[in-house]
């Protein structure tokens, strides 16, 4: 009988499984193509011919994955012997792959601790670390709701649903009880409060209508437009929400690497950051 | 909660959540597979396609469609919502309800197995000497298809305990309402707290151990050996 339901199962996944999967696949090798064949098109007609490109690969938190690579592009441009090759993930998971030994040029962190992680485990020196940007953390309603207009009124009756990232693993969600402790809301806060699996389901929650509030990070709220930031949260109520980037001590090219993240908080690309909700850090 | 009551709780919480979810899955699975397997129509690939698509999907992905079709801005969610005066969103029904649609697929697959090799003449004999379908169904093809539908049953149950992604999406992590095994060991994990994390771990182990050695028995049984 096991056999039977095996076999079945193995027919109808190689019958309709397969073909999706080869179907998604497709899509997502042409997404790619298109991101890369773009990048090459601005660097590749004037050092044609020339030595090969020195190659940057770039980690970073997948949160910086839009402007990254717009800045890059840039990048790109005015150095034409260079060309950027990106890894997004999760902090964490960036950590674990370096503390492997995978290659990369510059790493940047969507928090603190991972960083630290990096110093302790001397894939990276203490003094190479630098703050590139910062974020901030906002209340979010739906759009069109306009039941809160300030932190306290997600107290009222009115809203029966605040999404909040879980503390435990979602760093959003610290800052958001960091906050809310300090300002004495939390314990009201905590009886209506659906803990969320990561900030992007904080943000499908109220977009969707099943959460009245939510708390995530200002570039979040501003790639929405189902959704309106109510207000943004004192800075000095949680910790600094810090995107620190260092070379890393096995950088290839450790010269190239520096150069790159000099050129991040330059004017150059400010306004990428900035319109994206960031806050770019001032000098080295 | 006291410290019993919040290790308690999440058990609980599974156990009748996988319970009730595996039994509506059961009904849901066989009876979609008994009729399925008896007829011929256009379409029917695409039919069957769809209904075995929660197994190949994402959980995460079941979870966001579930949060949008059963959400408090969906017909389907405004309507229960009038009827229990609460949205379904977040609550426990929304738990049962997602561990429904991941299992169903698993029981619908191995009666769908289950009902195609029943030799169909033994059928057709008990009705030639007058059985009326139901007759047929609960005395010729049931027996013949028990294997089959304990399999099933297990898989649905073992599957329901085991959900994870879809559930946090539209259930939510609320301790002592939604939370389950899997997030209160998957919170467990990420705090550090590796000792209540290994506790329930070795409940989850039980439970499921328990599942296969009743499955195991009950097999013995009707082969005779």
């Amino acid at each position: 009988m096991r056999t039977a339901i095996a076999s079945r199962l193995y027919r109808s996944m190689t019958r309709y499984g397969l073909p999706c999967l080869l179907a998604m696949m497709l899509i997502i090798l042409s997404a790619c193509a298109e991101g890369q064949s773009a990048a090459p098109a601005t660097s590749g007609g004037e050092s044609g011919g020339a030595e090969p490109p020195t190659e940057l690969i770039v980690s970073a938190a997948a949160s910086l994955k839009e402007t990254l690579e717009e800045a890059g592009r840039r990048f790109e441009a005015s150095h034409p012997g260079v060309r950027l090759r990106f890894n997004f993930g999760g902090s964490g998971a960036l950590v674990q792959q370096l503390e492997q030994g995978a290659p990369a040029d510059l790493f940047i962190s969507a928090a603190r601790e991972p960083m630290e992680r990096l110093v302790h485990k001397g894939v990276v020196a203490e003094q190479d670390i630098r703050v590139l940007l910062r974020n901030s953390l906002v209340l979010i309603e739906r759009k069109g709701s306009a039941h809160i207009r300030q932190l306290g009124d997600i107290t009222g009756e009115q809203v029966r649903i605040v999404a909040v990232g879980q503390p435990e693993t979602v760093p959003a969600g610290s800052y958001a009880r960091e906050a809310l402790e300090h300002v004495g809301l939390w314990e009201a806060v905590e009886t209506k409060a659906v803990y969320a699996k990561d900030v992007t389901a904080v943000l499908t929650y109220v977009e969707s209508g099943n959460a009245d509030a939510g708390f995530v990070y200002e570039t979040d709220a501003l790639q929405s437009d189902q959704v309106e930031t109510v207000l943004r949260l004192d800075p000095e109520l949680h910790s600094p929400i810090e995107y620190p980037a260092a070379v890393p001590l096995i950088a290839s090219h450790p010269k190239e690497a520096a150069e790159l993240l000099a050129f991040l908080s330059t004017d150059e690309v400010k306004d990428i950051f900035e319109q994206a909700g960031f806050v770019v850090m001032e000098g080295m | 909660m006291s410290s019993s009551e919040l290790f308690w709780m999440p058990v609980w919480l599974s156990l009748k959540t996988s319970l009730l979810s595996s039994i509506l899955a059961f009904i849901l699975g066989t009876a979609a597979a008994r009729w399925m397997s008896r007829r011929m129509f256009p379409g029917k690939a695409m039919v069957e396609t769809f209904l075995i698509l929660p197994l190949v999907l994402p959980p995460t992905v079941i979870g966001f469609i579930l949060l949008v079709v059963l959400g408090r801005n969906s017909w389907v969610g405004r309507l229960a919502e009038w009827l229990f005066a609460q949205p379904i969103i977040f609550s426990w029904g929304a738990a049962v309800i997602a561990a429904v649609v991941v299992s169903f697929p698993l029981v619908y697959q191995s009666m769908r197995a289950g009902f195609d090799s029943v030799d169909r003449e033994l059928e057709d004999s008990a009705r030639s000497q007058g059985a009326g379908e139901w007759q047929v169904l609960r005395w010729i093809t049931l027996p013949l298809v028990s294997r089959s539908a304990m399999a099933a049953y297990i898989l649905a149950f073992a599957r329901g305990l085991g959900e994870f992604g879809a559930t946090w999406m539209v259930a939510g992590n609320i301790p002592g309402k939604t939370q389950t095994l899997p997030t209160a060991i998957y919170v467990a994990v990420s705090n550090g707290d590796h000792r209540l994390a290994w506790t329930w771990t070795a409940v989850i182990i039980l439970f499921s151990w328990l599942l296969l050695a009743a499955a195991g028995s009950g097999r013995r049984e009707r082969t005779g050996r």
